[in-house]
């Protein structure tokens, strides 16, 4: 399949910060590529020189097969963007928006009115249409720009964070709509930090740290790299945790880790439900009451930290704080996930 | 062709936004009119403009430099709407979209030089009402009048480009609107509109003179038959016509080039 982005050796530097440091990337003819990164990893700063905001330092990259840094225009008129702020002008309504849109695409006026009102339909924005953006709710405004991406439904779409900000309800509305437009075959290149979101939307994620490209694969493949399950085990009593852990590290295949303040012991295990059912007798036997217990298969966040020593979402304290790495991407898992 | 479109399809966008942010064009019609009336009852009868101290002749004198300050006060509407859009998004968008680069900076300049004419137009009716007469000192007609008007429109138009460049380059809409405004005081001041520049100290009044917004408050006064017309030899006070066409010209000339290079360049 020919590849619909292709970037090669990207390299882009702002002052002495290395935003993108040989980022490599091909994403084949209606696949959705997943770039999953932690905040400041170069996501952005990939998309913005895919889709001519930026001009790389070195590197080349072709979009729907045109050289985007010698045809930044013909570029232009094959891509649509839908950025990490809602860009819609709030004081124009929906429908004004769109057409708007349209006009610059270079449509005629008539065309555009047409199109607008084809894509509030699609969009469930068409009783709004006719009020200003700035009346809208976050989930609204989130179609109503990706609608504006859409309005000469280009062959790739470039999305930078589609539902960062959104409550859940929102979001799984927003990935319908990704995934009904990837079904009609346009190829998507999709940034988010949200280890879920590209498990869910993307057939292939490359993870980003640091402007470069740390892996590539199938969510499958990348979670098969981490190595398989584990147990997790929440013990009642704080006093119980020491002979919990010896109890642990004789079922599993590795280091037990220990998150002190919410009792939470992890452990690597192969063996599925038969051991987690051993495990359990063993605790009991030991006179270990337990507050909650279960086979975990890894996350894409635990992907992420095998690969970096890091969580997706923090970036700050990777490597200096090794030991509790793992407790620490525990513990800010829940807050991303709220 | 397609430059012209999208610059229209921009104006038009702006200037739907300003019909729904109405306080914003309300505000910017409150401020002149207060300038009216303060400079003409508070500074009335101090004033001596060619040797004479009657607040009729200041108050003839006078609405030249108030209309010419306000077209300048634009800059600052034109700073803080690139400035905002720079922050929300939109310049993104547009710089993703196959349209003329330059559109986006000449379609918001384009809709503030008909807020400014709207302005223009309340305003000289309210200077019409508080006594102000074209052709008070010297013979004028409705052509002149009109001509006069173009020459602000022109000004006007050519500061919004100062503006946009200031709005591309402040990063928020607030900084854009002081950034916008602050260096028009001197620029207002030091000038003709309000005093008879021939009364300055003798270092202030070559600059005074040679400033392209008093090159247009002269060509006003004589184009609309005001009083105070500076008798000075200095070239852009005898030829204030020419020099207010060519001062506004070249202004347009380096601040369009400038703000379209670095709307190109814009990082957002």
């Amino acid at each position: 399949m020919p590849a619909a982005i292709k970037a090669e050796g990207l390299v882009k530097t702002f002052g002495d910060v290395k935003a993108l440091d040989g980022v490599d990337l091909d994403v084949p003819e209606g696949t959705v590529l997943g770039l999953l990164g932690p905040n400041g990893a170069g996501k952005t700063t990939a998309v913005r020189c895919l889709t001519t905001l930026l001009r790389p330092d070195r590197g080349t990259a072709t979009v729907a097969g045109i050289d985007v840094l010698k045809h930044p225009d013909a570029v232009r008129r094959s891509v649509g963007l839908s950025g990490q702020f809602a860009a819609v002008d709030e004081y124009l309504t929906g429908r004004e928006n769109l057409q708007m849109v349209g006009q610059l695409y270079q449509m005629r006026a008539k065309a555009a009115k047409a199109r607008a009102g084809e894509l509030l339909e699609q969009f469930h924005l068409a009783d709004a249409a006719d009020r200003p953006a700035r009346t809208y709710s976050g989930g609204m405004r989130r179609r109503l720009d990706l609608a504006a991406a859409l309005v000469v439904s280009p062959p790739v779409m470039f999305m930078d964070e589609p539902t960062t900000g959104l409550d859940p309800r929102n979001r799984q509305q927003l990935w319908d709509v990704i995934k009904q437009l990837v079904s009609g075959g346009t190829t998507l290149l999709l940034t988010t930090q949200y280890l879920e979101e590209a498990d869910h939307l993307a057939h292939d994620i490359a993870v980003v740290d640091h402007g470069r490209v740390i892996a590539r694969g199938t969510s499958d493949e990348l979670k098969a790299r981490t190595g398989g399950e584990r147990v997790e085990v929440v013990v009642h009593e704080r006093e119980h945790i020491t002979t919990a852990v010896d109890v642990l590290n004789g079922f599993g295949k590795g280091e037990t880790a220990v998150e002190q303040h919410t009792r939470r012991l992890t452990v690597p295990v192969t063996g599925g439900a038969k051991l987690l059912a051993e495990v359990i007798r063993e605790l009991d036997t030991r006179g270990i009451e337990i507050d909650d217990i279960g086979l975990r298969r890894p996350t894409l966040d635990d992907v992420f930290l095998s690969l970096t020593g890091h969580t997706a979402e923090t970036k700050d304290e990777a490597g200096t704080d090794g030991e509790t790495a793992d407790a620490k991407g525990r513990g800010r898992r829940k807050e991303g996930a709220k | 062709m397609s430059a012209m479109n999208d610059s229209l399809v921009i104006a038009r966008r702006n200037l739907i936004r300003m019909s729904r942010i109405p306080e914003m064009v309300i505000f910017g019609l409150i401020q002149p009119i207060m300038f009216v009336v303060l400079f003409t009852y508070v500074f009335g009868g101090s004033m001596s403009i060619g040797g004479s101290t009657d607040p009729d002749v200041y108050k003839n004198f006078l609405m030249a430099g108030i209309f010419a300050q306000t077209v300048t006060f634009a800059t600052a509407g034109a700073g803080a709407g690139i400035a905002d859009d720079m922050h929300k998004g939109l310049i993104d968008r547009f710089r993703s979209l196959p349209m003329a680069r330059g559109a986006v900076l000449t379609g918001r300049t384009m809709a503030d030089l008909v807020q400014t004419a709207l302005t223009l137009l309340v305003l000289a009716v309210v200077a019409l009402l508080v006594g102000w007469r074209p052709g008070y000192a010297e013979p004028t007609n409705f052509g002149k009048v009109m001509a006069g008007f173009g020459l602000l429109l022109l000004l006007g138009y050519a500061f919004t480009w100062i503006g946009a460049l200031i709005g591309l380059s402040v990063r928020t809409p607030e900084a854009a609107t002081s950034g916008g405004l602050i260096w028009l005081f001197p620029v207002t001041f030091i000038s003709n509109a309000f005093v008879d520049s021939s009364q300055m100290v003798s270092w202030l009044q070559p600059i005074a003179e040679w400033n392209p917004f008093s090159a247009t408050v002269q060509a006003c006064r004589t184009l609309f038959g005001d009083p105070g017309v500076s008798p000075s030899d200095a070239w852009p006070m005898a030829h204030p016509i020419w020099a207010s066409i060519i001062y506004s010209i070249v202004i347009i000339a380096i601040f369009r080039t400038l703000a379209v290079r670095k709307y190109r360049q814009a990082a957002g």
